[in-house]
């Protein structure tokens, strides 16, 4: 389990508390004074590709506003359910829009402390009769004023073995989900197809969520930007023979098994990274520069193992 | 008899937002939070029954508050505290204690003097159900 504190900015806005109800409401103004065209800005520029995703985000975020001033109007009483569902195969930014979509709720004053607890089965599910349910209970209790982000929520569900206490923990789920919506957003994420299994075998599970965002895979040229986006955060970058050489990895790696996107190229980096200091041991002699100690060139990235065909045992298994 | 002690016993009981705003108090402070019950609101019975372990890491009230509604509906004549925990000193200290229910019908407290020795009173109180 891992507890995310999101730097958030100041906190949202009380609404004006005059007891009146008011008769008009300026939306762009409330949009401004709320900080969510910060988050969404953020979204935008730091977050590559994923358009469909922004877009369903963008989307929510003018449901809550609006929904907000209705609420202030005295349109409306019941908090909308916020809980949602994001589908996507591995490495595409579920968890990383997760902590956005926290700081966003929390910017509109739809969860209290906007922080993300993130967890696996193991976090929910015990070991032993009556070991669930204190353990659940332990996880919800911290979430609670913030974002629950359940990873691979399809393994809470295992249909072979009727007495796995997996069904205890998604009962007590189910039941806060439904009964303190205003105090924890609950957001389930896994792969797209075992996703939709689950909600068959757990209807409950998908009449209580409203908000189903699927997470598509990044394309080729994304990728390439990832990669510079990641390189630039650690002072590193490539020169125009590593990145013919990445455009070129990306390509093959795609093909590959456990092609996990964004993830893929992550390590795809570290172990570059790897080379690189390998390389610079290696071969200079002399006081190294500045320049030499952040370039990545095509000999770092053309050592992989990608180029020969992948892992040796998978290879093995293919032919 | 209106037993009281801990903090705010100086003030009519506290209602269930009154309750919460103390715990986010708390828990803006960093400390931890514990529900203890007992029946025995006796002076001298410092250790009460525990509610479940003091809890850790919360954000939210909402998670007190949730375990103190399971535990009022565990024991609705008992009475509760909330007590909240402060580990700066490197052990956990009790910073704040309070009570958040009492029973319909509350005991009282008899004293007993006992005569000893050299015209000594011994004082013994006892709680009377």
């Amino acid at each position: 389990m891992s507890t995310t504190i999101v730097p958030t900015g100041e906190a949202p806005p009380a609404p004006p508390e005059t007891g009146e109800v008011p008769t008009s409401v300026d939306l762009a103004a409330d949009f401004r004074a709320s900080g969510v065209a910060e988050v969404l800005d953020e979204l935008d520029r730091e977050l590559v590709g994923l358009r469909p995703v922004k877009l369903r985000i963008r989307e929510t975020a003018a449901l809550l506003l609006v929904d907000r001033a209705r609420k202030r109007m005295g349109l409306t009483q019941t908090t909308p359910t916020l809980h949602m569902s994001f589908t996507g195969n591995p490495g595409t930014g579920k968890t990383t829009v997760a902590l956005r979509m926290a700081d966003l709720l929390y910017r509109l004053g739809y969860v209290r402390k906007g922080h993300l607890i993130s967890v696996t089965r193991d976090d929910l599910v015990g070991q032993y009769i009556g070991h669930t349910a204190p353990k659940t209970k332990e996880v919800l209790r911290k979430a609670m004023g913030g974002v629950l982000f359940i990873d691979e929520a399809y393994y809470l569900y295992r249909p072979d073995n009727e007495r796995d206490y997996g069904q205890e923990a998604i009962e007590i789920l189910l039941q806060v989900m439904e009964n303190q919506r205003d105090d924890l957003v609950v957001i389930l994420a896994g792969y797209a197809d075992r996703m939709d299994k689950f909600y068959q075998s757990n209807p409950g599970f998908r009449s209580r969520i409203a908000h189903h965002i699927d997470f598509p895979d990044y394309e080729d040229g994304e990728l390439l930007a990832i990669a510079d986006t990641m390189l630039t955060g650690q002072n590193y970058h490539l020169d125009a023979g590593a990145r013919a050489a990445m455009t070129q990895y990306i390509a093959l790696r795609r093909k590959q098994p456990h092609f996990a996107n964004a993830r893929s190229i992550r390590n795809a980096l570290d172990r570059a990274r790897l080379r690189q200091a390998n390389r610079l041991f290696e071969t200079t002699t002399g006081p190294v520069g500045v320049e030499a100690l952040s370039t990545i060139t095509a000999a770092d990235i053309l050592a992989s193992r990608v180029f020969s065909g992948g892992l040796d045992s998978e290879r093995k298994e293919q032919s | 008899m209106r037993i009281t002690q801990g903090c705010f016993s100086f003030l009519p009981d506290l209602s269930d937002d009154q309750i919460t705003a103390q715990i986010e108090y708390c828990l803006r402070n960093e400390w931890a939070i514990g529900i203890e019950y007992s029946d025995d609101p006796h002076p001298r019975n410092t250790y009460w029954e525990m509610w479940g372990n003091p809890m850790f890491d919360l954000r939210d009230a909402a998670g007190v508050m949730m375990e103190l509604k399971a535990c009022r509906k565990a024991f609705p004549n008992f009475y509760i505290r909330i007590n909240a925990f402060d580990s700066t000193r490197g052990f956990e200290t009790v910073r704040m204690s309070f009570l958040v229910n009492r029973p319909k019908v509350e005991p009282t407290f008899k004293v007993t003097r006992t005569e000893v020795a050299g015209r000594t009173v011994n004082i013994t109180m006892t709680t009377e159900y």
